[in-house]
């Protein structure tokens, strides 16, 4: 059973979910805004917030930053956004993972499922701006660890984009899907971690119209 | 009637201009032009301000300090004025006609409603007026000195005194120019930001509130009413977030709008990421129309509920992955002569130069790859 708490100014919305979320979930507790949001993580400490990125109050970033320096807990962005900047930004804030609100109730139980265990979730859409921003520039890296990714990383993301779901990946390139989750998560780490500053120079010039 | 009061806030010398503009409601620069000159004519515009000073009250408020330049502009300018009446007599016959004319159009200016003296600076005929009428003003000022005989000793001393009038007013009028010019500026802001809202309703309307409106007489068909849906969100999402590029130009944005075509024909949501970019030619352009076929066979024979569209630009290698969890098929089983996947996909790449691999067993969905170098 994991626990989760629902972020999202829509009732309508929170509502949805709930019903669409398999038996393996339990949601014990909804909030509409950064403040609530902040109260009731607070209050129930679940394994799992879905967070929304447009949130009344600062949005999900700033639960990200009020949150994450104290609580354990793990987050996974929820947006019906498709910017850059928005995606890239609730990334970099924390969040282990980006799903967009057209996805089905079992994959969102199966990506809460694995934000849970630690591991990372990357919608189709977040794997392309992945690709993109990472390759966006010819400038040699700063620090190669972070600044750049492997030859199999980018398979990965790569066969994510092209829809492929993780078992699929795991069978496409002979590797078990354990192997997958840590090429994911390692991508996860470089999204977060790495300062290049191109990362955030990228997402904010896609929003540029 | 407010009682007249000398001001202490914003005054020069001891706040009766100030005061006095207050009552009469102009600029206060009018008043204090209008007493400049009466004290450069003579005595009484001095003994009218001094009577001033001595009668009125001042008001209970903070005072501030007086500003120099102000202060220094005005004193010029009396001073200026005084050099030339007392030097020349031109101040006699030309000045206070000019002087007269003058006050009486920055007064008119002042007065005049923020829409007129708008109507006035953007109109260009007034434009041409304005230039006109400075022009005629120059001329006649240049004339002036010849038709006045002035003597060449007295040159110099009248074109001081023209010079330290002039750098006065401008001091004066400049604060004031800069104000009016900011309000205009403002109002421009304000316009655009309307501009822009009622392009928002504009758009809303015309395709939120109809595609609504179709929704409610179609609701009893439920492909139809998702159709609707996913093209107006998909439209919304596009005109959001998308960088507006033309999809005549660039691949990428030639991708989603075959995505779009598709989807719209075939009512099944198309899910497409683009990586990297470039522009399309004959040879790319016709990777797009085989891919186009490739999505067109997924979502009509397929069977999935979805379609994932991955197209990336890496280098010179341009790759469009069309993938569907659909009923898969067998390549070989294909009959020759069936034009589709062969002909207008297959047959389509090795024409330009690329190939199309079709990866596909019964039950197993079907995933078709394209290749392109440029």
């Amino acid at each position: 059973m994991t626990r989760v708490v629902l972020v999202d100014d829509h009732q309508m919305f929170r509502t949805g979910v709930r019903a669409e979320l398999g038996p393996q979930i339990e949601v014990v507790g909804e909030a509409a805004d950064v403040d609530s949001a902040v109260e009731v993580i607070t209050a129930t400490e679940p394994e799992v917030v879905l967070l929304d990125v447009h949130l009344p109050g600062g949005g999900g970033v700033e639960v990200l930053r009020r949150i994450l320096p104290s609580k354990g807990v793990r987050f996974l962005a929820l947006s019906v956004s498709d910017a850059a900047e928005d995606v890239i930004g609730v990334v970099r804030g924390g969040a282990r993972g980006y799903v967009t609100k057209t996805i089905s109730g079992p994959e969102l139980t199966d990506a809460i499922g694995r934000v849970a265990e630690g591991d990372a979730v990357f919608s189709p859409r977040l794997a392309g701006f992945v690709l993109d921003a990472f390759s966006a520039t010819d400038a040699p890296a700063a620090d190669p660890e972070l600044d750049q990714l492997t030859a199999r990383e980018r398979e990965v993301l790569r066969l994510i984009a092209r829809g492929y779901a993780y078992k699929e990946i795991a069978k496409e390139l002979f590797i078990s899907v354990k192997t997958v989750e840590t090429h994911v998560s390692s991508v996860l780490r470089k999204l977060q971690l790495s300062n290049r500053h191109e990362l955030s120079r990228w997402a904010a010039a896609r929003r540029l119209v | 009637m407010v009682r007249l009061e000398r001001r202490r806030d914003g005054r020069l010398v001891a706040g009766v201009c100030a005061g006095l503009a207050g009552q009469l409601g102009v600029e206060p620069f009018v008043v204090r032009l209008a007493f400049v000159v009466l004290g450069a004519a003579g005595p009484y515009g001095i003994a009218a301000y001094a009577a001033f000073w001595i009668l009125t009250p001042a008001r209970e408020e903070e005072s501030r300090r007086r500003n120099p330049w102000q202060l220094l502009a005005y004193t010029l300018l009396g001073g200026g004025l005084s050099l030339l009446t007392g030097v020349t007599g031109l101040a006699q016959v030309a000045l206070w006609p000019v002087l007269v004319v003058g006050i009486g159009a920055v007064i008119l200016w002042q007065q005049a409603s923020r829409d007129q003296r708008e109507r006035w600076a953007v109109l260009p005929q007034g434009m041409w007026w304005r230039s006109l009428l400075g022009a005629v003003l120059v001329i006649a000022g240049v004339g002036g000195f010849f038709a006045q005989r002035v003597s060449p000793q007295e040159i110099p001393q009248v074109l001081l005194a023209t010079a330290i009038i002039l750098s006065g007013v401008t001091v004066i009028i400049t604060p004031w120019l800069v104000k009016l010019w900011q309000e205009l500026d403002e109002e421009r802001a304000e316009r655009v930001r309307s501009q822009e809202r009622a392009e928002v309703a504009a758009h809303i309307h015309d395709s939120v509130l109809h595609t609504l409106t179709l929704i409610q007489r179609r609701a009893h068909d439920p492909k139809e009413v998702a159709r609707l849906a996913r093209s107006q969100e998909r439209d919304l999402r596009a005109w959001l977030y998308q960088p507006k590029s033309d999809s005549s130009q660039m691949f990428a944005a030639a991708v989603r709008e075959t995505t779009a075509e598709v989807e719209d024909l075939h009512g099944v949501p198309i899910e497409v990421v683009c990586v990297g970019d470039c522009p399309l030619d004959e040879r790319i352009a016709a990777m797009v129309q085989a891919a186009r076929e490739a999505m067109v066979n997924a979502a009509k024979y397929s069977g999935a509920p979805s379609v994932s569209v991955y197209a990336e630009v890496a280098g010179d290698e341009l790759e469009i992955f069309v993938r569907d969890r659909g009923k898969g098929f067998d390549l070989d089983a294909v009959p020759e002569d069936r034009m589709g996947v062969r002909g207008s996909i297959i047959g389509r790449m090795e024409r330009h130069g690329g190939t199309a691999r079709v990866r596909s067993a019964p039950g197993e969905g079907t995933e078709i790859r394209l290749e392109l170098k440029k």
